[in-house]
């Protein structure tokens, strides 16, 4: 099956083994004919109408203020609408250097993203600390703090990676399994068991 | 001048000249209260504008080095203060005297746990209050699990120390309440679109007037000024293009200046020309992303798309040459990474014609705008005396109708050949602080199109060792960033990485006035206050 999105080739993207392995378990999965028809419908609608939470702390924000803009325009793909909100947000971009003072906030703010939630580590500072690394104030990727879907390599990504990035997890959303799967809050789960959050009692 | 030098000597006799034109003193902590008011209020010396407070580990002593200027006679002094006391080192606080000096001292506590006595807010600045060891002192172990990364919420304290001094010479610590008792505080940020990054305010209002805000810093804080000691000189370069991502041909222009004045280094004509060019493009840049974003923020969403379109043709050119879009790193020791690409001239001139009609276009949508008008014209009123004292340099600064463009004060690279105005307004609001923008851009066109057919023949970068050792001694420069005058303070030790690098950010300031500001505003005001003042968040917290 060739996963695609927003009329790109297949051939386009480069890493589809990736895909292909996430297919393939949804197919291992097995599911009735009805509901997997909605499951489709419903990621088809989910997957292009992706809404972002207004996230940036540094460089890379600005990048994606030019991804706002007309030049690159994401509204051509249906993700303009940038929510000041995290409730109203699908996903997080983390665009820039998440520091240690940084952290409880960030953190509080992926628990508040709705379910079902994604996040994209945007550039080297959020994917693993970046030219920052060895700094006793910033935390070395937010892979510890909060599940990531996407990695945008990059000090700043050009938007251009940006988008690539966002139609990955735009991809990424259609070969999900919605109904009994990521309806069911079972990664926030997994998760908060691995990493729980210290003082606060579920 | 002499004057002013004459004066100096007589009451300081210990006071040396620089080779930079930089008088430095050496006054005992006892004298130094005394000392800062008699330079600040001597009318002959008026050591008015508080540049830098530069917090230095010697090993042997700790202390700071002040780095005064005097707006009437553009003289730069010098102090430095030491104490030899490590395990709890006491300076006299002067936040009496410059409105800046509070925030900048609480810094220097926050990176070398100096206590300055009399200062009326002791509290960290950008490490949390539970934060263990000084990070710049030359001792500090950075061992993570001392400090461990963690998701609890940080703990927050509603006070706050001040040590005063008691007459019998011993010094007393009190507690005080951050605001008074009944105060109604609203937390604005640090996750909030309005405050143009991660700052947070913690706003005392009554009703719909502020009565007090508590600028919470260091949600962007990377220690940049730690990671420079363990970094070779061209090495460090690379940083200056993330504090103020707008101002990065500025910042680098700022460090290479430096390190090559340090070095002895002579640098060609052409690279001169080249560095100017771009330090004005980016300016151009900047205000287009300010007037975009600040309309955003009073609603006016289009204004963005407008300005953007030029500020990708700017950052066309620079890739082209550059080869990025934003971290360029393309000044460096000795002139610029590479040459010219070969349609810069034309791009540039093509930019040139472009940009008056778009400045029209500007004007046109939104400065004669009636509900921009109301929202900006009185509002945020900063006075001239304020600016000086607060340190509110760049076009904020100029809109107070100070002249403190370091371009023309301490003219460096060619900037002394060229000619430009100072843009000033005497209204002090928002207003002026937006329409001095829009004007330094047609000022900066100017500048271009005086360079853009005369860009003169020869190498872009001289040789520089490829191991580069700087003799022992200290230096300071300022240049113009967008945002306003960015100083650097660099100490060597003879060896190949800096012993101290200071960043003088010009947000810093722009952050510590907005309490002073806006004071009696309405809350909705605060939006346009921080707007206008146009701080990049990373600049501030380093």
């Amino acid at each position: 099956m060739e996963v695609t999105t927003k009329s790109m080739p297949y051939e386009a993207f480069k890493d589809n083994e990736y895909i292909e392995k996430l297919v393939e378990e949804l197919k291992a999965s097995g599911t009735n004919v009805i509901v997997g028809t909605l499951d489709k419908l419903i990621n088809w609608g989910r997957s292009n109408s992706l809404w972002p939470l207004t996230f940036a702390t540094s460089c890379c924000g600005i990048e994606f203020v030019s991804l706002g803009a007309a030049r690159f325009d994401m509204a051509r793909f249906g993700w303009e609408v940038a929510r000041a909100s995290p409730r109203q947000a699908d996903f997080m971009m983390v665009a820039g250097t998440i520091v240690n003072r940084m952290v409880p906030v960030f953190r509080r703010l992926y628990d508040q993203l709705a379910e079902p939630k994604y996040v994209i580590a945007c550039g080297s500072c959020a994917i693993s600390g970046g030219p920052f690394r060895r700094s006793y104030h910033v935390a070395k990727g937010i892979e510890d703090i909060v599940p990531v879907d996407v990695f945008v390599p990059g000090c700043p990504p050009r938007p251009e990676a940006m988008i690539y990035g966002i139609m990955q997890l735009s991809r990424k959303i259609k070969v999900e399994k919605f109904f009994g799967g990521v309806n069911r809050q079972e990664k926030q789960r997994q998760f908060l068991a691995e990493h729980p959050v210290e003082g606060v009692e579920d | 001048m002499s004057k002013l030098n004459d004066k100096i000597a007589k009451l300081f006799p210990q006071a040396t000249e620089a080779a930079n034109g930089i008088i430095e003193i050496e006054i005992a902590d006892a004298q130094w209260h005394q000392a800062a008011q008699t330079l600040r209020d001597d009318e002959d010396i008026k050591m008015d504008y508080l540049v830098t407070i530069v917090g230095m580990d010697w090993t042997d002593a700790l202390g700071c080095v002040y780095y005064l200027m005097s707006t009437k006679y553009n003289q730069i002094v010098a102090v430095t203060v030491k104490t030899s006391d490590r395990e709890k080192p006491m300076l006299h606080s002067v936040a009496d005297l410059w409105g800046v000096g509070c925030l900048y001292e609480r810094e220097v506590y926050d990176f070398f746990g100096i206590i300055f006595i009399g200062n009326p807010d002791m509290r960290r600045l950008f490490l949390s209050i539970d934060w263990k060891g000084f990070p710049l002192r030359k001792d500090y172990d950075d061992d993570p699990a001392l400090n461990p990364v963690s998701t609890e919420n940080e703990r927050q304290s509603d006070f706050t120390d001040t040590y005063i001094e008691l007459p019998d010479g011993t010094v007393e610590k009190k507690e005080v309440e951050v605001f008074h008792p009944g105060d109604f505080v609203v937390n604005i940020g640090p996750q909030h679109p309005a405050t143009h990054g991660v700052l947070r305010f913690r706003t005392a209002v009554d009703g719909e007037t502020i009565k007090k805000i508590d600028v919470y810093m260091g949600y962007i804080h990377r220690g940049v000024e730690k990671l420079c000691e363990s970094l070779t000189y061209p090495q460090t370069l690379h940083y200056m293009d993330r504090l103020d991502y707008f101002s990065a041909h500025n910042y680098h222009h700022g460090l290479c200046m430096v390190i090559e004045k340090a070095a002895g280094i002579e640098i060609s004509r052409r690279a001169q020309v080249i560095r100017v060019m771009m330090d004005e493009l980016s300016r151009i840049a900047s205000h287009c992303l300010f007037i975009g974003t600040y309309c955003m923020d009073l609603g006016a969403t289009t204004m963005l798309f407008y300005t953007l379109r030029v500020r990708e043709q700017i950052l066309d050119i620079m890739e082209k040459t550059c080869g990025a879009r934003m971290t360029f790193n393309y000044d460096c020791i000795g002139g610029v990474m590479q040459d010219l690409a070969p349609d810069f001239v034309d791009d540039v001139k093509a930019l040139l014609a472009v940009l008056p009609a778009n400045i029209k276009e500007y004007n046109k949508i939104f400065t004669g705008n009636v509900i921009a008008k109301n929202r900006m014209e009185g509002v945020g009123v900063l006075s001239r005396e304020d600016a000086i004292s607060y340190a509110i340099t760049g076009p904020s600064g100029r809109a107070s109708d100070w002249a403190c463009d370091m371009r023309k004060l301490r003219p460096y690279s060619i900037y002394s050949e060229l000619d430009f105005e100072e843009v000033t307004a005497t209204e002090g609001d928002s207003m002026a602080r937006f329409k001095v923008r829009l004007r330094e851009m047609e000022e900066s066109a100017k500048i271009l199109s005086q360079l853009v057919d005369n860009i003169p023949d020869g190498e872009y970068c001289v040789k520089v060792p490829k191991v580069l050792k700087l003799p022992v001694g200290h230096w300071f420069e300022l240049v113009e960033g967008c945002r306003g005058a960015f100083g650097v303070y660099l100490e060597s030790d003879g060896s190949t990485k800096p012993y101290r690098l200071k960043i003088a950010p010009p947000c810093l300031p722009l952050a510590g006035v907005v309490d002073h500001i806006t004071r009696g505003s309405k809350i909705a005001d605060l939006i346009t206050i921080g707007g206008s003042l146009d701080y990049i968040v990373p600049d501030m917290d380093r």
